[in-house]
């Protein structure tokens, strides 16, 4: 079975090139669903999407809800962000 | 259709008759000079007229004609909106507005292109509402993009014919004698209104500082002046001039300002009598203050200093280590200030800064310049004009001007913007032509443009971090990926031409 | 070692726009901090970062240290095993002492045996132990951590400095003596003032090899004062030439202007054309 979150959770910030990470419990079977927001949307919104899905497929997480709020990150940037977000999540991290 | 040199292309209808960029002094003059009508004033006649509608009526203004406006109120001019209401009022359609910038605060003019009172609009630099709608296909005809020296030159030449120039007057006399430093709306410098005084049928002076005749000093002179309005305010005084500019504290910033003024002092250009130009910006000034050091150590004075005039070029000015400034457009009260007291802070007007079609503009003497960009591509074509989105948000102003008659021309930029790249494989939008353009100077490296192979033999004796412009692309494509292009439609929304008058790009429409 | 530390620029570990721009100030390493510049609750997301970073990040020429936390703390064992796995070249360990530095240098022998290891000393017993500190392997370096040093013997910091001098003194010893770096405590504000440059020189005069920075404006002038003079640089090949003419022409002393060549002279021109040699350099700068 693939791993769920139980509760929303959050990383990053709106600082120039860095970004904020929402996420929160989807419906079941609901699969992962990413909303985007971003200063470089018509420049990199494509790369942006790919980015973050793949980074969550890493972690095999499904019914997950995923707002990003994206100042200009760069790739490694959001990565580390979703990354921490659903660590955070699934309660494997202090960080709130 | 129509290519430039650059691989621009523009389409015939927009085109019309226009010539296609083809070199920075590709283009000579011919003719004569354009003429305003004679006039006479007789004893006991009176200028001053009772309000802005009753100058536009004398003035003959009517429907499909062009009135002007000068920029150097900024972002706290009220003149030009006064003004567009009144002829609104008076049922005037299908006017061009030639004013020299157009900022946030004439964001009226929208509603006026919606209702047909402004058809046409024609200007060296554009900010806010204004240009956004432009840009999103508001305007029926292209709006005309010009540079500082290039809006001269239209004028002097005919290209662009003024009917009425409605000029925001700091202070003015009942005769029409004009300056820009008293009074409360003083913006200092009145440079770019001078072109428009001198050419337009109909000049009206707009004040809100109505002093004792005579006037003193004297920048636009009384036997030019048609008619004199007194109203209540002119403008916003916090708009029109900042707080003092300081120079950058951003440790990025301050690193790209020190290879540029390395960059300046390896092309030997740091000696007794050097000219510079920066812009306002706190890293341009940077730049100067790091240059500076080098005329400090070295004993030099240099010969003038240019551009937006701040506080920090007054320092310089009353230290001694330059003679004069010669000033078209106060950025801070200090320079407005200055400019009053300073008998070598002297004020110039638009086509002496940089027409290229008069005898001899002052940036033809500029050792170096330092400018910013919103883009540069591989050919170091640079764009001061649209965002990467494509809207317009800036124009050339004094850039191609500077970069075309200066001996040094440099870019000072960070290499990424949020996480835009600087360098690309194509700009936006051309507003300056990399034959113009020698250095760039990135925090992440300094690229020299091929063309100057004397420039890199020079620099490269000295520890600077110099790349081939492909190279600097390249590493920080590696970091950021590279953007899409902006999307645009075909539809021609803004025309931009080069100092002479030639076409050297075209905006489209952002939906 | 791959170059010379005389510049180390601290970056906080959790803000991405000061990590991207770490490597334009000319800084010969970059200090990515997990420990004092990271808030208690976004430990785990600076880690990540600089672990992503560490993945993504083309830093050229410049050395790469994280500062983890100490393993006194939460953090501390997930920070060294997070980042050892991203392939630093150094860690700088805070608070270390022998004891804590073996534990290090054993999870790093495990996990990624080519880093380094800098040993933060900002303890009294850290620097009354500096010379053991130094001989735990794959240590490389030492680093007088001067705030916390001086918390711990009871005192606190004066611009001078006399609190912290027979630290100083015993890091660069114990350093010179294991043949590894010694770098000085960074100079606490952030403009560059006369005090700051007397700062740096008097960290080289001492013998330190290098310098910590905790703002970008430092690094320049650092580089500058531990950067061999064009001067020395051309003294120490004269010594040279004068040494090998003794030895050719089988003289056992040699002099030059007037002062005698002895072997410490000779080692010490060595190691300025070393440095030199190391920077690329024929005079004292270089770029930044």
């Amino acid at each position: 079975m693939r791993p769920t979150i139980l509760r929303p959770a959050q990383a990053g910030s709106l600082e120039s090139s860095d970004c904020l990470v929402t996420v929160s419990p989807g419906e079941p079977g609901s699969g992962v669903k990413v909303n985007i927001q971003s200063i470089v949307m018509n420049q990199f919104g494509d790369e942006i999407r790919a980015t973050v899905e793949k980074a969550v497929a890493e972690t095999n997480v499904t019914d997950i809800l995923i707002d990003v709020n994206d100042r200009g990150a760069v790739d490694f940037v959001l990565r580390a962000r979703v990354l921490t977000a659903i660590d955070r999540a699934l309660g494997k991290e202090e960080g709130r | 259709m129509g290519e430039n040199i650059l691989g621009r292309v523009i389409p015939d209808d927009v085109l019309g008759n226009k010539p296609l960029f083809a070199g920075a002094f590709a283009r000579s003059p011919q003719g004569r000079k354009a003429s305003p009508p004679l006039k006479a004033v007789r004893p006991g006649e009176n200028k001053v007229l009772a309000s802005i509608k009753e100058a536009i009526k004398a003035s003959g203004l009517k429907s499909g004609m062009t009135i002007s406006f000068h920029h150097h109120l900024r972002n706290g001019d009220y003149v030009l909106n006064m003004v567009l209401q009144a002829c609104a009022e008076l049922g005037l359609k299908d006017l061009t507005v030639a004013s020299s910038s157009i900022f946030p605060i004439h964001a009226p003019l929208v509603e006026h292109i919606k209702n047909g009172v402004v058809t046409g609009l024609d200007c060296n630099y554009a900010l806010g509402p204004v240009a956004e709608a432009v840009t999103r296909g508001l305007l029926p005809r292209p709006m005309i993009m010009r540079t500082h020296g290039g809006r001269v030159r239209a004028i002097e030449s005919g290209d662009l014919h003024i009917d009425v120039a409605f000029i925001a007057a700091p202070a003015a006399d009942a005769y029409g004698n004009i300056n820009g430093v008293d009074g409360p709306s003083a913006c200092g410098s009145l440079g770019y209104a001078m072109a428009d005084a001198q050419y337009a049928d109909y000049v009206v002076a707009i004040t809100d500082n109505l002093m004792p005749y005579p006037l003193h000093p004297i920048s636009i002179s009384q036997s030019l002046v048609d008619a004199v309005v007194v109203v209540d305010k002119i403008g916003d005084p916090k708009g029109i001039v900042s707080g003092s500019t300081r120079i950058t504290r951003d440790p990025v910033g301050l690193t790209i300002a020190n290879y540029a003024a390395r960059v300046i002092e390896a092309a030997g250009l740091v000696k007794e009598g050097i000219s510079f130009q920066t812009g306002a910006g706190g890293a341009s000034l940077a730049v100067a203050a790091y240059l500076r050091k080098y005329m400090e150590e070295r004993h030099v004075t240099g010969a003038f200093g240019m551009g937006g005039i701040t506080g920090y070029f007054v320092e310089l000015l009353e230290a001694g280590l330059l003679r004069t400034i010669l000033d078209t457009q106060c950025f801070d009260l200090v320079a407005v200030k200055s400019l009053k007291r300073n008998p070598n802070h002297i004020e110039i007007d638009a086509g002496m800064y940089a027409n290229p079609w008069n005898k001899g503009a002052v940036v033809n003497l500029l050792d170096t310049v330092i400018l910013g960009a919103t883009e540069i591509d591989t050919d170091f074509n640079v764009n001061v004009t649209t965002s990467s989105d494509g809207i317009i948000m800036g124009g050339s102003g004094g850039h191609s001007d500077t970069a075309a008659g200066s001996k040094l021309t440099i870019i000072v930029t960070t290499a990424t913007r949020t996480r835009l790249p600087i360098v690309r494989d194509r700009v936006t939008t051309v507003t300056t032509p990399g034959e113009t353009v020698d250095v760039v100077v990135t925090e992440r490296g300094v690229c020299v443009n091929p063309r100057r192979q004397d420039l890199i033999e020079k620099l490269s004796q000295r520890r600077l971090p110099i790349l081939a412009i492909e190279e600097l692309k390249r590493q920080v494509e590696d970091l950021t990926g590279k953007p899409a292009p902006a999307r645009t439609s075909d539809r021609v929304v803004a025309l931009v031409e080069y100092r002479d008058g030639s076409i050297i790009d075209a905006v489209y429409q952002v939906e | 070692m791959k170059s010379l530390r005389r510049s180390l620029l601290f970056v906080p570990g959790n803000n991405p726009g000061m990590i991207l721009s770490a490597p334009v100030f000319g800084a010969d390493a970059v200090i990515l901090d997990l420990e004092d510049s990271v808030a208690p609750n976004q430990k785990d997301a600076a880690r990540r970062l600089v672990s992503e970073a560490l993945r993504t990040l083309a830093f050229g020429k410049i050395e790469r240290i994280v500062r983890v936390n100490a393993l006194s703390t939460p953090f501390g064992e997930k920070d060294i095993g997070t980042i050892l796995a991203a392939k630093p070249d150094a860690l700088l360990v805070p608070k270390a002492e022998p004891e804590s530095l073996r534990r290090v240098s054993a999870m790093v022998d495990e996990m990624a045996p080519e880093t380094g290891i800098i040993a933060l000393l900002e303890t009294a017993l850290g620097v009354e132990l500096a010379y053991q500190c130094a001989l735990v392997p794959h240590v490389n370096g030492l680093f007088l951590g001067a705030e916390d040093f001086t918390a711990d013997i009871g005192t606190s910091r004066s611009a001078e400095g006399i609190e912290i001098s027979y630290a100083r003194q015993r890091v660069v010893i114990a350093a010179a003596a294991a043949r590894i770096d010694s770098i000085d405590t960074p100079y606490t504000g952030t403009e560059v003032t006369d005090e700051f440059l007397a700062d740096v020189r008097l960290a080289r005069k001492l013998g330190f090899t290098g310098k910590a920075c905790i703002s970008p404006r430092h690094v320049q002038a650092v580089n500058e004062v531990f950067s061999p003079t064009q001067e020395e640089i051309v003294f120490a090949k004269r010594v040279l030439e004068a040494a090998e003419d003794g030895r050719r022409r089988g003289v056992g002393a040699v002099s030059l202007d007037g002062k005698m060549i002895d072997p410490p002279i000779e080692a010490r021109a060595r190691q300025v054309l070393m440095r030199a040699g190391l920077l690329g350099v024929e005079g004292g700068k270089r770029n930044g």
